[in-house]
């Protein structure tokens, strides 16, 4: 039975056993609701989460181990010989899903019966035959050890479908036997249903701290290797940006600075004309303008957050680039090369940034109190005064935590640079140079067919480790000011 | 049941300092003020008293146009500040909101240190010519807000640091720092315990010499202790204004009777 078909008939028990243990608890109690412990609802919720939670536990479960129970038995019938003449037995495993799979599809058109598949006999080139006939992909003659082990491999599968279904089944049934049989007046269902909804968010807020403890193991693993392979002293001091894919190893010079560099010249140009334009923007969205104006404005500017950022650097790429050639190239100030440079990156990746200052300024700037403000008019302060010198240094720390969350998107920025600064590593004052970021590094470094193990590949995991510590610095740094801020007024 | 009234309270006659002719207030539809007129003296603590609702705080804010920060806030009528028209054209809200302060309900110093909080009406209105001026013009502010002994030492702490009474006291310094001539204060003991309270009150006292006060307050044994007039407001019209001693004592409208004897309210 396929999985969703057992899926829909989990989700069925689990429908009627809440529809049955809210009419049981009723029923005891003569249909009484105040004589129940709980709300009706609260019974049927308590017997659909005893049917769907163990069932559904189990079926993950069994899916995920089934396959390697599976695996594992097949891959010791294959001779050692099949192994050497196809290279690996990860190929010779691929092979054999393959025909069983083809074996299932022909069964399913009808080109062959059950039993012919079954038949440990059969003519190996006749089923090869067959199986091309039925459209499926045959790499090669069928060999005998492979199609044992194919034949093998369907029937486990098929036992191991058969087993996982009635034994999802039946823990289904039982939960709802079990749920049913709690099911009297008496019985804390409201308690019970708010212990799983506890157990649900914990799960669910593991999940995204397990995730970010598996991606950091796999960064470090990584990184270590590299750092088995390149010194670690001419990665963060080296001033030289040079990896050759040629020569494996030992020749490449991948010194951090250059693309730190970059990074930061990049990210300071964008702040520099995302947090004036944001603030001011934020400022006048909060404190002048009418709720009119700001209902359509805010919207409008946050239409620029949901720009995506390989947009943003076309239009780096094809407007700004030239555009700022035409003044600073060589028929105008002549101390610009080419449409990529820093400063084409960095005003975009500012034009990207404005909705990230503003929104999050706004929201702060709002929650300064208005008792500030009274008490500044109140002695004869301007708005403008008052915003200068109440507002604004009350809304600091806010601003400044606002400021932080775009410098550290500012640092993890790809496409604009990628399109808009180029991809020359260099450490240079000029910013109408060419330069690149460690973000736009990490892509290259990665793309193209270099050797994983090789130094210029797993150097991509310690730029990625340089890069995850200086934002986690940052974003921990703007949670410390955010919060010191909210102690303030509380 | 109340304290008896101040035997001084004998008021020669004063310069009237506020008078105000037929003002009506709107909040969008809402009429809040219907047709009041009265005349506040000068060097005199008069009382804002009546049940909440009644727009005794809104016809103060009148007086320093601070509804004009409020959108959909309309003002009809005449209010004149030593014979000027307040609503007037020419008049800047800035301007008048220096000459007539305001204390509010709860205290509400800025997040700054004690001594720049005071220091900032002088700053903004160039008051002081040097560091040295402004330094005197912080400690005469907090010799009359009642706070210097307790602040001298600290005028560099922040002065959200500070007790509630002691920042309302800070507002009230901070208020008085610009040399307005006429303070407005709106419930400015609702947040405090009785001590601070009645270090509040008598620096109350004291402002009368030099400032046109006036309070509204929801506590009509506070109104007695600290005014010499009062007004009674019900419903958004002015009911009773007179002596505070014979609204306390022989109040003519039977309005002001029930509220005072607590039977409306």
């Amino acid at each position: 039975m396929p999985t969703l078909w057992l899926f829909l008939i989990v989700l069925g028990i689990a429908a009627v056993g809440y529809v049955l243990g809210r009419q049981r608890a009723l029923g005891t109690v003569g249909g009484d609701n105040r004589r129940l412990h709980s709300l009706p609802s609260y019974y049927g919720s308590n017997v659909l989460i005893k049917v769907v939670v163990p069932a559904f536990l189990l079926m993950v479960a069994w899916l995920l181990i089934q396959p390697i129970v599976v695996g594992n038995t097949i891959s010791g019938m294959i001779p050692d010989r099949s192994v050497d003449a196809k290279g690996s037995l990860g190929l010779v495993m691929a092979e054999v899903r393959r025909t069983a799979d083809g074996l299932d599809n022909a069964v399913a058109q009808g080109l062959m019966d059950e039993d012919f598949v079954t038949g440990a006999r059969a003519d190996l080139a006749d089923v090869t035959q067959r199986l091309r006939d039925a459209g499926q992909i045959v790499t090669s003659e069928v060999t005998q050890p492979i199609l044992n082990a194919a034949q093998r491999y369907r029937v486990m599968n098929a036992t191991g479908n058969l087993m996982m279904t009635i034994a999802v089944l039946v823990v289904a049934v039982l939960g709802a036997l079990w749920g049913l049989r709690e099911s009297h007046g008496d019985f804390r269902a409201r308690n019970t249903v708010e212990r799983s909804i506890r157990a649900l968010l914990i799960g669910a807020a593991s999940i995204a701290i397990l995730t970010t403890v598996g991606i950091i193991l796999s960064l470090v693993f990584n990184t270590i290797e590299f750092f088995r392979l390149y010194p670690a002293a001419d990665f963060f001091f080296g001033t030289n940006w040079a990896p050759s894919f040629s020569g494996r190893g030992g020749s490449s010079d991948l010194g951090v600075l250059p693309l730190l560099w970059g990074t930061f010249y990049i990210s300071i140009v964008a702040l520099a004309v995302a947090v004036p334009i944001g603030l001011f923007a934020a400022i006048y969205l909060s404190e002048y303008a009418s709720p009119k104006v700001r209902s359509v404005a805010k919207p409008l500017l946050e239409v620029l957050a949901g720009i995506p950022t390989i947009v943003y650097g076309l239009f780096a790429l094809l407007t700004v680039g030239p555009l700022l050639l035409k003044v600073f190239g060589d028929d105008g100030l002549g101390i610009m090369q080419a449409g990529t440079a820093v400063m084409t990156a960095g005003l975009v990746m500012g034009i990207m940034l404005i909705p990230f200052v503003s929104s999050l300024s706004d929201d702060i700037i709002n929650a300064v109190p208005q008792a500030m403000r009274d008490g500044s008019y109140g002695l004869g302060a301007t708005q403008s005064e008052t915003i200068r010198q109440v507002v604004l240094p009350a809304a600091l720390p806010g601003i400044v935590g606002a400021i932080l969350l775009a410098a550290s998107r500012a640092i993890g920025e790809t496409m604009i640079v990628v399109l808009g600064a180029g991809a020359a590593a260099r450490l240079d004052l000029n910013p109408f140079e060419a330069m690149t970021t460690v973000t736009a590094k990490i892509v290259s470094q990665l793309t193209g067919d270099a050797d994983f193990a090789s130094p210029e590949a797993l150097v991509a995991f310690a730029l990625g480790m340089t890069l995850f510590v200086i934002t986690l610095c940052l974003n921990v740094f703007a949670l410390y000011i955010v919060r010191k801020y909210r102690e303030q007024y509380e | 049941m109340y304290d008896t009234p101040n035997t001084e309270r004998a008021v020669d006659q004063k310069d009237i300092k506020f008078s105000a002719r037929g003002v009506q207030v709107y909040y969008g539809d809402t009429h809040a003020i219907k047709d009041v007129d009265v005349a506040l003296e000068d060097k005199t603590v008069t009382a804002f008293i009546g049940p909440s609702g009644c727009g005794k705080s809104t016809f103060l804010r009148c007086l320093n146009r601070m509804n004009d920060t409020i959108d959909i806030c309309r003002v009809e009528g005449d209010i004149l500040l030593d014979g000027e028209d307040i609503y007037d054209r020419k008049v800047d809200p800035v301007q008048l909101r220096a000459k007539v302060g305001m204390v509010f309900q709860k205290p509400n110093p800025f997040p700054k240190s004690i001594y720049d909080n005071i220091a900032y009406g002088p700053r903004i209105h160039g008051m002081a010519k040097s560091k040295a001026d402004l330094d005197e013009i912080v400690e005469r502010a907090l010799r009359r807000g009642a706070i210097w002994d307790e602040v001298k030492d600290r005028l560099q702490a922040s002065g959200t640091g500070l007790s509630g009474g002691q920042q309302q006291r800070l507002c009230i310094a901070r208020a008085v720092a610009t040399e307005p001539e006429v303070l407005l204060m709106d419930e400015p003991c609702s947040a405090l315990d009785p001590i601070a309270t009645a270090q509040v009150e008598e620096l109350i006292d004291e402002l009368r010499t030099e400032y046109s006060v006036v309070i509204v307050t929801h506590s009509m044994q506070q109104a007695a202790r600290v005014s010499q007039k009062t007004a009674f407001f019900h419903l958004g019209n002015l009911v009773e204004f007179g002596e505070t001693g014979k609204i306390f004592t022989n109040p003519e409208d039977p309005r002001t009777e029930s509220y005072i004897t607590g039977r409306i309210g």
